[in-house]
């Protein structure tokens, strides 16, 4: 008798649906104002931006007409776009590259039971809690040409004889802000990591001993192949995140020494904001979104076929 | 590096792992924490410091002597309480209005039946991996026909779009942890969706809301680019344009810096600190356990 009860209970609970009804608020109304909020911010200013990328816009003069592609072409001849574009590939890919490696690291340490573990993963967030502006002030004065103590450190170490300009010269300025993005958002890079590794099951580890593995086969046949996907997620969460990079190049050297450091975002940034030409400033943001939904096709599709891979 | 001490989260009975292996572990974790936090301990020890000793071939890493010159210097001289006015306003009406939202959003995701929910999340994370610039200038001529610029509103309405996809994200997973049977008990006895969600489910969730109100906060505490596109004077503009605004005629005032990034940061990390074990649950969906 009770459980026939329990069970038309449940039959008429299954499906869980609620009428539609303005008065009374259903599930949709509930999503509406979350995604009115982000709708104004992101799909209306796009198609917003996109119009203005086929106009001449310019806040200084009154010039606003349409030119339809004239801004792209402009842009593929405009030897300064390809210098930041440049300069964002190699920042994105040596950061990712870094954070990844060095995420790793971290994580595989993390994942370890030692005394003290609390306090390493607290430690871990601090660079992760810290404004970007900061980070950037903060490894200006790290790297100070003068008075920086790094400088000071390799010269105790003896590893150079005189103080190096970091950001103050062309050849090693891009290499600095690679440094200083490396300190801020590994630590995110490692959680994700860890996360992944701890998903494992530690059975695996047991059967691993049992055969006979060593440690290093143990990961590498083992653990790696199955943190696969989360290593690809999370270098492609990082990589659409570093191609962004604004803050740090826009504090720390802004674009300069000789525009070595001039990254696509910066570079829009200025055109917008400086020079006020909102026209072609559009078209480079809308060339920077195109190239990350190409940036997520591409470790979408390497992610789905490794996943069919593993699946074999 | 440490694969080799894999075996050690679930020893199998009877397997001994060599000694060097403990020893090995610590100089890791050791490097992790110096790098971690060294920067910014260096930042803190810089604050306390007159020009003087900065300006040293030698630093110290030891303030001695001590002077809180640059403390008074970014109050008095810079009004830096201004700037951190601005973003206290900004930062946690945003956050409120952030929390309500969101956690409407994600509980409804969550725990009603909604078609293409999974569209929906998508969509949402899809959002937050916009390059920013690319809304910048739209906003801004949108802000300026609607006289929004230099006010916190505007700012408000970016931050909130900023943050609303991660307490979306953060609070479906944990939503979605909690039974659904205790929804259906409270269906029984008559409670409609928004009683279950402020009466249930809410009070359930508060150490994950708290969390994710941090993160958000965060956040918008930290964001530049569109505080300094549309804030020009210091009755709005928040503080890290204030620190980015931070430079001397001659020479760069890196005591000052130092001390307003200490001011700043300072708060956060003490939070992040307090919370760890709760902000790593909910950025990681409570996959890393301790």
């Amino acid at each position: 008798m009770a459980i026939a009860k329990v069970q038309s209970h449940e039959t008429t609970l299954k499906p869980r649906k609620i009428p539609f009804n303005l008065w009374r608020p259903g599930p949709l109304v509930l999503l509406l104002p979350a995604l009115a909020s982000i709708g104004a911010v992101s799909i209306y200013p796009v198609l917003l931006g996109l119009w203005l990328s086929f106009r001449d816009t310019t806040l200084s003069s009154p010039t606003d007409t349409f030119i339809g592609l004239g801004n792209y072409f402009q842009l593929f001849s405009d030897s300064q776009f390809w210098n930041a574009w440049i300069h964002t590939i190699q920042f994105t890919t040596a950061s990712t590259l870094l954070e990844t490696l060095l995420g790793l690291m971290i994580a595989l340490v993390l994942s370890e039971r030692f005394r003290g573990r609390g306090i390493v993963r607290a430690a871990m967030l601090v660079p992760w809690a810290i404004p970007t502006v900061v980070t950037s002030k903060m490894f200006g004065w790290l790297f100070d040409g003068q008075n920086g103590v790094i400088n000071y450190l390799l010269r105790s170490l003896g590893l150079i004889q005189h103080n190096v300009d970091w950001y103050g010269s062309p050849d090693f300025a891009l290499g600095t802000i690679i440094i200083a993005d490396v300190w801020k958002t590994t630590p995110f890079m490692a959680l994700l990591l860890l996360a992944g590794l701890q998903t494992i099951p530690d059975s695996l580890a047991e059967a691993s001993v049992i055969d006979g593995a060593s440690a290093w086969q143990h990961f590498w046949h083992i653990r790696l192949p199955l943190l696969t996907p989360t290593l690809l997620i999370a270098s492609m969460f990082r990589a659409l995140d570093a191609f962004r990079i604004f803050d740090l190049v826009y504090v720390l050297t802004g674009g300069g020494p000789a525009d070595s450091t001039e990254v696509l975002s910066t570079f829009t940034y200025k055109h917008l904001f400086s020079a006020l030409q909102f026209g072609y400033g559009s078209a480079l943001s809308t060339v920077m979104f195109i190239t990350e939904i190409v940036i997520a096709v591409a470790f979408g599709v390497f992610l789905l076929r490794k996943m069919r891979e593993i699946g074999q | 590096m440490s694969g080799i001490q894999d075996f050690r989260q679930n020893p199998p009975q009877g397997f001994k792992f060599p000694s060097w292996d403990r020893v090995l572990i610590y100089p890791c974790a050791l490097f992790i924490v110096c790098w971690s936090v060294g920067p910014f301990l260096w930042q803190m020890s810089t604050s306390i410091q007159p020009d003087r000793e900065l300006m040293s071939p030698t630093p110290h890493f030891f303030p001695y002597p001590i002077t809180f010159e640059h403390f008074v210097n970014i109050f008095v001289g810079k009004s830096f309480h201004r700037y951190l006015t601005n973003s206290a306003i900004v930062t946690v009406t945003t956050t409120l209005i952030c929390l309500l939202f969101g956690s409407i959003a994600a509980f409804a995701l969550a725990r009603l039946d909604i078609r293409g929910r999974f569209g929906i999340l998508g969509f949402i994370l899809g959002v937050s991996m916009f390059p920013q610039i690319a809304i910048v200038a739209p906003l801004y001529v949108l802000a300026s026909n609607l006289g929004w610029l230099d006010t916190y509103r505007i700012l408000i309405v970016i931050y909130l779009a900023l943050g609303l996809p991660l307490v979306v994200w953060v609070l479906f997973g944990y939503f979605r942890s909690i039974p659904q049977t205790i929804d259906e008990a409270a269906r029984i006895d008559g409670a409609r969706p928004m009683t279950i969600f402020f009466r249930i489910i809410l009070p359930m969730s508060l150490p994950a809301v708290v969390t994710t109100g941090l993160l958000c906060f965060i956040a918008s505490w930290n964001e530049f680019m569109f505080a300094l596109a549309f804030t020009s004077d210091i009755n709005h503009q928040t503080v890290p344009v204030g620190i980015a605004n931070f430079t001397g005629v001659h020479y760069v005032p890196w005591g000052d810096i130092a001390a307003a990034s200490v001011v700043v940061t300072l708060p956060l990390v003490i939070m992040v600190l307090i919370f760890q074990q709760h902000i790593i649950s909910g950025l990681t969906g409570g996959a890393v356990k301790e």
